[in-house]
């Protein structure tokens, strides 16, 4: 094993991928998006317009997938993790492992299944590294978002729900909110509101990121140009990162406080 | 047709001096008259005279050459930098500069104007030619002449290129033009027609000025396979013109796009408006612009590919709308314009408007954004298209909701308004939308 990471996470992150692996989930979750995108192109799709076909699947399915299956894997492994720390286990070692032996195959499921057609029939270019990047951070951020609630919640069909709930808040009613907030607030300068808004949501970050690659045309008009200035500079890029950073690492270390401390 | 008229050197004076005007029958009727005045402007001499200068001498000056032309001398000129300040042709004669012939205006003057008619002036290198906030200097102006050619010329760093005033039956011919000012009120206009017609522009490539190409109050002029690009307002900028006409120019990254405005009788065809980007970049702009035709343009990655206000019976055929922020805007006054067989592709908007009320038709065009089918398999969708999208509008009269785009929630809106339209415009609507893109 490696000396880097800790044995115990390194043995747990085998043992969980193993497992992931063998439950097919993964392989399916990636044979779905090799089917789509394959699929798109068969159907006359250029790159172009296929990786556009992809980002509304990539916006809502990923977040879904993450948070849904994360919360399920992790109510499923209670008796592996009691097992678990019945032996000499740090509990971080172990979360870290569970976490690193779910998200990756996923994340990895997603970049093959997608990658794969367009190196097959090429294309792509920085617009698909684009989406490939925020479809792996869309998928670390709602496993790690599902690794907090399933922990916080003891109820799992409670924890399931909160998860959905979150997903569904964060999908499609935050964008309800957000046009309304415009419509209600039309006499003032939204421009900086709405780039503050759109950090707070990292499904809405990773689509403006696209938007970017997509809508560059119609993002430099008038009030266009204030976000393509903003996300399109280096200090915007750093910005998004920070934000979508934290969107990773404050969900998975209240998830890892509350699972140091909890009475399993 | 022009492409002819650009290669034949000088139809006035080395045709007549060759022949003797034999070869004038069959010439069009414009072309016939101009070897006519031609000749008459020849009947004292036999030969045409020729000068060479030569900065070695003897005559080693072009103000000396000028002074002593007779009406129809051709005057060479050798390479070198010739320093002469404004010079002034007021006789019929050919000016042509050998490769490496260069005219500076020393960063102050004007440097040729041309006040008499059958000039051909070709294959100098104009430079140096200072903004004024005063008077609208130019390399070469073109004033109260007919029949003068301007073909073959360098223009470099010049504030105005070439200048027109008053002129008709002029030839700017394959001229080269970079302005080199960094803002568009240092910057004169490239190409400069004012109170002109019957003018041809063609195959000049114009960078770097304040408008590439600019026309007010020109008539039955043409403005064909030229290119434009980089200026620091518009590519094209047309005003008061009636009756004229440009065809296979290439408009590309100007600061404002395209603009003809104030003008009826337009024909806008087999262009190409490329990359204008900006808060007020339009690949084309249309502003009371009547009984026109737009046909087999492009129109790739603008902010607004062609935006119509004002403008009726203009016709819109035929055109590729690409990868655009918003393929079309047309405001509620613009009435009775027809969109038809144009390919709609990878725009984020296709059409944009201001107000329910519309007066335009849409039929038969491509639209990728097209979800419908079709049964009996025409070719043609069986649902009508309405290109419009609630989201549209919201965007029209909140823009950052711009930041939505491509939302799910937005996707949802906008299909409720596709079942059930209350807000967008019910009239703006594609009955006859196709199904594959229409292949040019």
């Amino acid at each position: 094993m490696t000396t880097l990471i800790p044995t115990a996470t390194a043995r747990v992150f085998q043992y969980e991928f193993s497992d992931v692996l063998r439950s097919r989930w993964v392989t399916l979750y990636a044979l779905f998006f090799f089917g789509l995108t394959e699929g798109l192109f068969q159907f006359g799709g250029t790159g172009t317009g296929v990786l556009l076909s992809l980002l509304n699947v990539v916006l809502i399915l990923i977040p879904l997938v993450g948070v849904v299956f994360g919360a399920l894997y992790l109510y499923q492994a209670r008796e592996f993790v009691e097992l678990m720390l019945a032996q000499p286990v740090r509990r971080g070692e172990l979360f870290a492992g569970l976490y690193a032996g779910l998200s990756l195959p996923l994340a990895g499921g997603f970049v093959l299944g997608v990658g794969v057609p367009f190196l097959l029939h090429g294309g792509g270019g920085a617009t698909l590294a684009m989406l490939l990047a925020v479809g792996v951070l869309l998928t670390l951020v709602f496993v790690a978002l599902a690794f907090w609630l399933a922990v916080r919640f003891e109820d799992r069909v409670r924890g399931l729900a909160v998860a959905v709930g979150l997903w569904l808040a964060g999908a499609v009613l935050y964008d309800g909110l957000v046009l309304a907030l415009v419509a209600a607030l039309s006499a003032y300068p939204l421009e900086r509101p709405m780039i503050a808004l759109t950090l707070l949501n990292p499904i809405d970050l990773g689509r403006v990121l696209l938007l970017l690659h997509f809508d560059v045309s119609a993002l430099m008009g008038y009030t266009g140009a204030v976000f393509e200035r903003f996300f399109g500079s280096t200090l915007g890029a750093g910005v998004s990162l920070t934000a979508l950073g934290l969107w990773l690492i404050v969900p998975l270390g209240l998830g890892l406080r509350r699972f140091r401390r909890k009475d399993f | 047709m022009t492409s002819s008229v650009a290669a034949d050197a000088c139809p006035v004076c080395a045709g007549i001096a060759a022949t003797g005007g034999g070869r004038t029958p069959g010439r069009p009727a414009g072309r016939w008259v101009v070897s006519l005045l031609a000749l008459l402007a020849l009947i004292g001499p036999v030969r045409a005279q020729t000068l060479v200068v030569d900065p070695a001498g003897p005559v080693a000056s072009v103000r000396e050459a000028l002074a002593q032309a007779e009406p129809g001398a051709r005057i060479l000129v050798r390479p070198g930098i010739y320093r002469e300040g404004a010079l002034v042709i007021d006789r019929p004669v050919e000016l042509v500069g050998e490769a490496g012939a260069v005219l500076d205006g020393d960063g102050t003057h004007q440097i040729l104007t041309i006040t008499a008619d059958s000039v051909t002036v070709r294959g100098f290198t104009f430079r140096n030619v200072a903004t004024s906030f005063v008077e609208d200097r130019a390399a070469v102006k073109v004033d109260e002449a007919w029949h003068v050619r301007i073909e073959g010329n360098r223009f470099e760093d010049t504030f105005f290129g070439i200048y027109l005033s008053r002129a008709a039956y002029v030839t700017v011919a394959d001229n080269v033009l970079r302005g080199t000012r960094a803002t568009e009120s240092q910057s004169g206009n490239g190409i400069h027609l004012w109170y002109s017609r019957d003018v041809t522009i063609t195959g000049n490539d114009v960078r770097g000025h304040r408008d590439g190409i600019y026309l007010e109050f020109v008539e039955d002029s043409v403005v064909e396979d030229n290119h434009s690009e980089g200026n620091h307002r518009y590519g094209l900028h047309f005003m008061f013109s009636d009756r004229c006409a440009y065809r296979r120019n290439v408009f590309r990254a100007n600061d404002a796009g395209v603009a003809v405005m104030y003008t009826a009788h337009v024909e806008m065809t087999d262009n190409r408006f490329e990359h204008n980007w900006g808060p007020a970049a339009f690949g084309l702009l249309l502003k009371d612009i009547t009984d026109s035709r737009v046909a087999r343009n492009v129109f790739d990655r603008n902010t607004i590919g062609l935006y119509a206000e004002g403008s009726n019976r203009v016709d819109v055929i035929d055109n590729d709308f690409l990868a655009n922020g918003w393929a079309v805007k047309i405001m509620a006054d613009a009435e009775a314009n027809r969109f038809v067989r144009n390919n709609f592709i990878a725009n984020s908007f296709d059409v944009a408007t201001n107000s329910r009320q519309h007066y335009s038709t849409f039929d038969g065009n491509y639209w990728d954004q097209y979800e419908g089918y079709d049964l009996d398999r025409d070719g043609v969708g069986d649902v009508p298209f309405r290109p419009v999208r609630l989201f549209t509008l919201l965007v029209e009269r909140n823009e950052p909701a711009l930041l939505l785009m491509r939302s799910f929630f937005v996707h949802l809106l906008d299909a409720a308004e596709r079942v059930l339209p209350v807000l967008t415009p019910e009239a703006l609507v594609d009955t006859h939308p196709v199904m594959h893109r229409l292949v040019r």
